[in-house]
């Protein structure tokens, strides 16, 4: 058999599909280090003066209330008195403009321009670290949202300032202890926009009122809540809007001198009230200055910026409250704020725009500095550009100061631009998608799909005539890649390695693609007969053919964020509609129930069946009663879901809490004990099977694994659920030994698991082999064994026929239930083999089972009867493929082959995400389930390494054990025909029938070729997924949803995709070792026989 | 050879699709406030109830129901109480189908129900129209080579029809579009007379196009 090829096959096409994803990914996940430094109050100094506390100084203003009105749109804020018929939403905030044209030194409204994305809470991070947020801040700790960069609160806190916070309590996971006194209000109910609004307003005004306070934040939600429902243009957006200018106009009266007032919102709305794009109707907010004191230097003038950018107003509150420029802001401070140079007398202890400008470039430079050691994202020249620059202007200016004259206003000006630039690099860097990488991962990602859909269609022939095919798909991209990179080298200096694995990707891709054509080409022209079913796979017929088409609207749902979020249900859905589709089929093809032998019927149109009616009604029945086991757990496996927060009224299921949460003791009992029901019966189902097929006799690895590992294994595992189950205070003087048996008993099970799983490797084979020279009395009455090799003389042939001469041994015993049977064969020395039949599927099978105990064992208690319902579903989905082949005769004969047509493995395939969903995982990141890491090691970890596995496998779970399973799908057809050949057939046709599995090993081309082809299905399967969402994640990435739906979508289903193909390599590489093993055992044997 | 049958049929089925025509106008000039989203289960139930008349009266008139053995009165009359069972039963059987394919167990019960009568009225009813209570030659039916007549092949294509349509007007509902016909199982029951009304043009159509193809054996 030839192993190698297929391995490499499968291994070049999860490498495609690999440098498509990270092509795609680092287009598309704009990812941005966070800096953990923080600016402390020395070290922002003025230059020239002695190195007085920065923070001694006394600020400009003593006290700052920032009244944030969530969604307050530039319109809303505008107000426009030729405007006679203003819509519900214009000419609502009179109170703004009136203080701005009545008091122009004293206030100022501005357009306020957020970054996307747009959401709430990133834009509370842009506005209080002064960076960019991303989608994916690395460094921030994934369990808690928590900001954990340098921010303005943190810098409050620092100088000692009180802040007071009340609103949306986003802020409280944000912020957690930073308030000096927080007033938190539920903020996710959209419908309710007055609960957080009145909350506030409960306090606002007597905490003015009050001196316990510096810094006072109120986040009001009703005008983001009222678009959400009704929309902009809603009479209930005039009311709300009119609150808030009586609440402005109210804030204004009480405020004293010292105190600065900041009405801003934090991003705008659509026309349809929604937000998170970047539209400029989502971006511009408004922003809103007022001091009683004098702030401005004069009316408006000309210089004044049109639009402020949201990262702007970091550094011109802290600059303002005399604390240091949080460490990662990338904002420039509002200069009109500032006394140009030379006019400070107005205002007390304040500071000169240029000397606002030069603490501010100098903090940035600094923050460019360090950013740029960290990663490399910022394109080196360009930082290295804005690093000269710095130092020119920071010689230039300090050249002015040491000397004691004025700097020319040019400088001013070009420390602007110099800001301006550092925060155009940073956005490109951050903020804007690479949409060459992404149509190049996109395009690697598709062209890998059709390779694994060409690789299951021309298996055969590619495994056939190989040696240089997959040599040369993989010598081209070498060479490809390396063209790419001194090319590189040659122009530019440096490497860029993505561009190098396009290169190759892509001629290795294109390479094969043409070298399979004209093979195919070749094949069709040699070989006459092939050219119709060589040429109809691509044909629209054969694409749009029920399974393919449920695999097809299955990858179409990705691209709709209802049904992302409705996932769990819509495969649900799907996998139900195809697996009624089998027997419809079935029924279609006139093969489901018997051929009546009514004479009215013609029989002549119809297929004559090879099987007799018994065995059919026997098949069908088998089949029918799978598929009710199927849909029943299909069913029952919805009661495991989890609820994305999307989903309104949506209770998350009870399984999913541990056991130690629950209250009820009584209910804690039932759930334990049910858990452990369906633990017991995991066990015993796997061991029923395996010693059905006659797999417990030896005295292997894999038996030994069987017999006392696993049962040990869900031993461990039960106690281990109720150790981890028993309340704390429970048993105070058993403390001691049960701390030591949650620590001792997973790692126990782990142990066990790994060592079974070793095992399985070193000794895969499960058969039991018994030489005896004599006949035994009751083997002579079994009836004669029909071989053709039987009456040979050749020794060469009858070592050829000796495998189903094994065989048949095997069926005697399991026919007569008893175990150990001898036999004789005329004379010669016989041969008893158990467990031959199934000497692929057991070692899997047993794999599979114990990788679902070790699984099992870090997920929640309530999980196990998910778990259950996974192994009925593999059970039925097996048997139903397995009598659906039986019946509809493909195995008969050998010019079928073996292969796996595509409606079980799509099957398979939808029953992975299924159970995702089944198991309470949601492709969500708040759903992870976090304490798998803490499984074994309640103290925590020292490295990442280990935990960020153990929740991966937690995650997983189901693309784990579906994928090593998958090979099963090749070989339970074989094993279940001992059923359908136990009629009056099997013994009446030639000898080389009823093999189970050996017929593998006779048709080793063939064998190898249906490997190659069930995994390059299901291979397909997962890739085209993969492609939809990154598809959709790509077309997409304007939309409303995408951070919350596709782009976690996306990553699960990215990762989902590696997991898969590691562990079907796993599956597949297991085969191979027991084809090996075999390989071994036969050429043991065959001397023994011969002798 | 089948002019006059695919005529028939043709007419047949006008009938029966103004049948359904009239269900939904008739009440909606007549019995104020009566909308199809509105009173989605009145609408539905008025046009089960029009289907069945008409396709039990036009299919007897025909006479395209197997011809009984026995004539008398007796057998005629269980005949019809099968009859009437297994279209309840069936009921029974849309019902735990559309359940296990995700509907509300218990809370919206009537609203599955009806639509499971509808289903039942527009598949099983023809069935036991054309083919008497008889499961076996339902199951023989739809199969490959199981019409043997015409009346067989445009059950098969209506029935295709009809699940067809019901399968597809699931589709909608995840969507959060908000809008009156998502409400559960406005989209199912509209998808299903859609499918429906298609199959009813569909059938002779097809069978039109394909009538040198088709052979029928013995009857």
């Amino acid at each position: 058999m030839k192993g190698l090829p297929v391995l490499s096959f499968l291994l070049w096409v999860c490498a495609l599909y690999f440098v498509g994803i990270y092509l795609f990914m680092s287009g598309f996940l704009l990812v941005r280090l966070e800096v953990n430094r923080t600016s402390t109050c020395g070290d922002v100094l003025q230059p020239g003066e002695d190195p007085a506390d920065f923070c001694r100084v006394p600020p400009r203003f003593r006290r700052v209330v920032l009244l944030i009105i969530d969604a307050l749109k530039i319109d809303f804020a505008r107000f426009d008195p030729r405007n006679t018929a203003p819509k519900p939403y214009e000419n609502k905030l009179p109170v703004l403009e009136e203080t701005v044209s009545s008091r122009p030194s004293h206030s100022r409204l501005y357009p306020f321009r957020a970054d996307p994305p747009t959401t709430t809470m990133q834009r509370i991070k842009g506005f209080t670290t002064g960076s960019l947020p991303t989608f994916v801040d690395v460094g921030n700790n994934f369990a808690s949202s928590a900001i954990l960069e340098d921010n303005l609160i943190h810098q409050f806190g620092q100088v000692g300032k009180r802040v007071v916070f009340m609103g949306d309590d986003t802020w409280e996971s944000l912020f957690p202890k930073k308030f000096h006194r927080s007033l938190p209000f539920p903020s996710f109910n959209v419908k309710d926009l007055h609960t957080v609004d009145n909350g506030i307003l409960q306090h606002l005004y007597t905490t003015m009122m009050g001196d316990d306070w510096d810094v006072l934040v109120a986040h009001f939600l009703g005008v983001d809540h009222c678009g959400h429902r009704f929309g902009p243009d809603h009479p209930a957006m005039a009311d709300k809007l009119t609150q808030m200018d009586g609440v402005i106009r109210s804030v204004i009266d009480r405020l004293q001198n010292d105190t600065l007032l900041v009405v801003m919102g934090d991003h705008g709305m659509t026309d349809t009230g929604d937000h998170g794009g970047e539209s400029q109707k989502e971006t511009d907010a408004s922003l809103f200055l007022y001091s009683p004191s004098s702030l401005f230097s004069g009316p408006p003038a000309q210089s004044e910026p049109d639009v402020v950018p949201q990262t702007d107003l970091v550094p011109t509150l802290a600059l303002l409250l005399g604390v240091p420029i949080p460490y990662s802001s990338v904002g420039q401070v509002l200069l009109p704020l500032f006394p140009p140079h030379g006019q400070i007398e107005g205002a007390v202890g304040g500071l000169s725009q240029l000397e606002a400008l030069w603490i501010n470039a100098k903090q940035v430079n600094r923050f460019l500095e360090t950013y740029s050691s960290m990663a490399k994202d910022i394109p080196p020249e360009s930082v290295s550009k804005l690093k000269d620059e710095f130092s020119r202007l920071s010689s230039e200016y300090l050249t002015s100061v040491r000397e004691g004259r004025s700097p020319s206003p040019e400088l001013a000006a070009s420390v602007q631009t110099y800001l301006t630039s550092v925060r155009d690099t940073c956005r490109a860097t951050w903020a804007q998608f690479n949409p060459l990488k992404m149509a190049a991962g996109l395009a690697i990602l598709a062209f890998a799909c059709l390779i694994c859909f060409v690789l299951s269609e021309l298996s055969l022939m590619l495994l056939r005539e190989d040696g240089p095919r997959l040599k040369a798909p993989l010598v081209t991209p070498l060479v490809g890649g390396v063209c790419v990179a001194s090319f590189q080298l040659l122009t530019r200096g440096y490497i860029e390695v993505a561009w190098c694995l396009v290169v190759a990707a892509f001629t290795s891709e294109l390479f094969f693609l043409w070298k399979a054509h004209r093979s195919r080409v070749s094949d069709t022209a040699k070989n006459g007969s092939k050219a119709p079913k060589c040429a109809s796979w691509l044909s629209p017929r054969c694409l749009l053919a029920p399974p393919l088409l449920v695999a097809l609207l299955r990858c179409a749902s990705l691209l709709s964020d209802s049904y992302v979020i409705a996932e769990g249900r819509v495969v649900t859905f799907l996998v139900f509609s195809l697996a009624l589709y089998i027997p419809v089929h079935l029924n279609w093809d006139g093969l489901l129930l018997p051929p009546s032998h009514d004479p009215l019927k013609c029989a002549g149109l119809l297929p004559s069946s090879a099987l007799s009616p018994s065995t059919v009604r026997k098949e069908s029945s088998t089949l029918l009663g799978c598929l009710g086991l199927l849909i029943g757990s299909l069913y029952l496996s919805l009661s495991f879901h989890g609820c994305r927060e999307e989903q309104g009224s949506c209770q998350p299921s009870p399984f999913l809490s541990p056991l130690s949460r629950l209250q009820d003791t009584q209910l804690k009992n039932l759930h334990y004990i049910l858990s452990v029901v369906s633990l017991g019966l995991w066990t015993h189902l796997l061991r029923c099977c395996l010693r059905h097929y006659g797999n417990l006799n030896s005295s292997g690895g894999t038996v030994f694994t069987a017999r006392w590992i696993l049962p040990l294994l869900s031993v461990c595992l039960g106690l281990h659920w109720a150790v981890s189950a028993t309340p704390e205070d429970s048993f105070r003087n058993l403390a001691k030994v049960i701390s030591l048996a949650q620590l001792a008993l997973p790692r126990a099970a782990f142990c066990l698991l790994g060592l079974g799983l070793f095992l399985i490797w070193l000794d895969p084979l499960t058969v039991f082999l018994k030489t005896r020279a004599g006949p035994l009395a009751r083997g002579s009455s079994l009836p004669p064994p029909r071989y053709r090799a039987s009456t040979s003389i050749s020794p060469q042939a009858e070592l050829h026929h000796l495998i189903p001469q094994i065989y048949q041994r095997i069926r005697h015993s399991l026919d007569d239930g008893e175990l150990t049977r001898g036999s004789e064969v005329e004379g010669r020395p016989a041969v008893e083999a158990y467990g031959l039949g199934t000497v692929y599927s057991a070692p899997l099978l047993l794999f599979c089972g114990l990788l679902g105990i070790g699984l099992l064992l870090l997920h929640p208690e309530g999980m196990a009867l998910s778990f259950l319902l996974l192994l009925l579903e593999m059970a039925a989905l097996l048997h139903i493929h397995a009598s659906s082949t039986t019946l509809s005769g493909l195995h008969g004969t050998f010019s079928g082959g073996y292969n796996v047509p595509w409606t079980p493995v799509v099957l398979w395939s939808l029953a992975t995400t299924q159970f995702f969903h089944a198991t309470g995982h949601l492709p969500t990141f708040p759903s992870i389930q976090w304490g798998a890491a803490f499984v074994g090691f309640p103290d925590g970890h020292t490295g990442t390494m280990l935990p960020a596995s153990l929740v991966t496998l937690n995650t997983f779970a189901a693309h784990i054990l579906f994928a090593v399973g998958c090979p099963l799908l090749l070989f339970w057809p074989l094993v279940c025909e001992v059923r359908g050949s136990r009629g009056e057939r099997a013994f009446g046709e030639e000898g080389e029938d009823a093999v189970m599995e050996m017929r593998l090993r006779e048709n080793p081309n063939q064998f190898t070729s249906a490997l190659l082809q069930l995994s390059a299905r299901y291979l397909f399967i997962h890739g085209a997924q993969v492609f939809a969402s990154a598809c959709a994640a790509a077309i997409l990435r304007r939309h409303l949803m995408v951070w919350k739906v596709f782009a976690p979508k996306l990553m699960f289903e990215a990762s989902g995709f590696l997991v898969t193909s590691v562990f079907l390599l796993i599956g597949v590489t297991l085969v191979l070792r027991v084809e090996i093993a075999l390989g071994h055992w036969f050429k043991r044997l065959i001397p023994d026989a011969s002798r | 050879m089948w002019d006059q049958e695919i005529r028939a049929m043709a007419s047949t089925h006008a009938i029966i699709a103004a049948s359904v025509f009239m269900a939904t106008v008739l009440p909606a000039v007549l019995v104020p406030g009566f909308s199809v989203y509105g009173t989605h289960l009145l609408w539905l139930y008025l046009v089960s109830g029009a289907v069945t008349a008409t396709s039990v009266a036009v299919f007897w008139l025909l006479g395209i129901t197997p011809p009984t053995k026995k004539h008398t009165l007796g057998y005629k009359l269980s005949r019809l109480f099968r009859s009437c069972l297994y279209f309840f039963l069936s009921c029974l059987f849309f019902h735990t189908v559309v359940v296990l394919y995700g509907a509300p167990l218990i809370e919206s019960a009537l609203e599955t129900f009806s639509l499971a009568v509808l289903l039942s009225s527009l598949t099983t009813l023809r069935c036991l129209c054309v083919l008497g209570p008889n499961v076996q030659a339902w199951i023989r039916v739809f199969s490959r080579h199981g019409a043997m007549s015409v009346w067989d092949t445009c059950l098969q294509i209506t029935v295709a029809c009809t699940v067809v349509g019901a399968w597809v007007g699931a589709f909608p509902i995840p969507l959060d579009w908000d809008r009156p016909w998502q409400v559960w199982p406005v989209s199912c029951s509209l998808g299903a007379m859609f499918g429906f009304l298609t199959g009813l043009v569909a059938a002779p159509a097809w069978i039109h196009y394909h009538r040198k193809q088709l052979t029928y054996k013995c009857k």
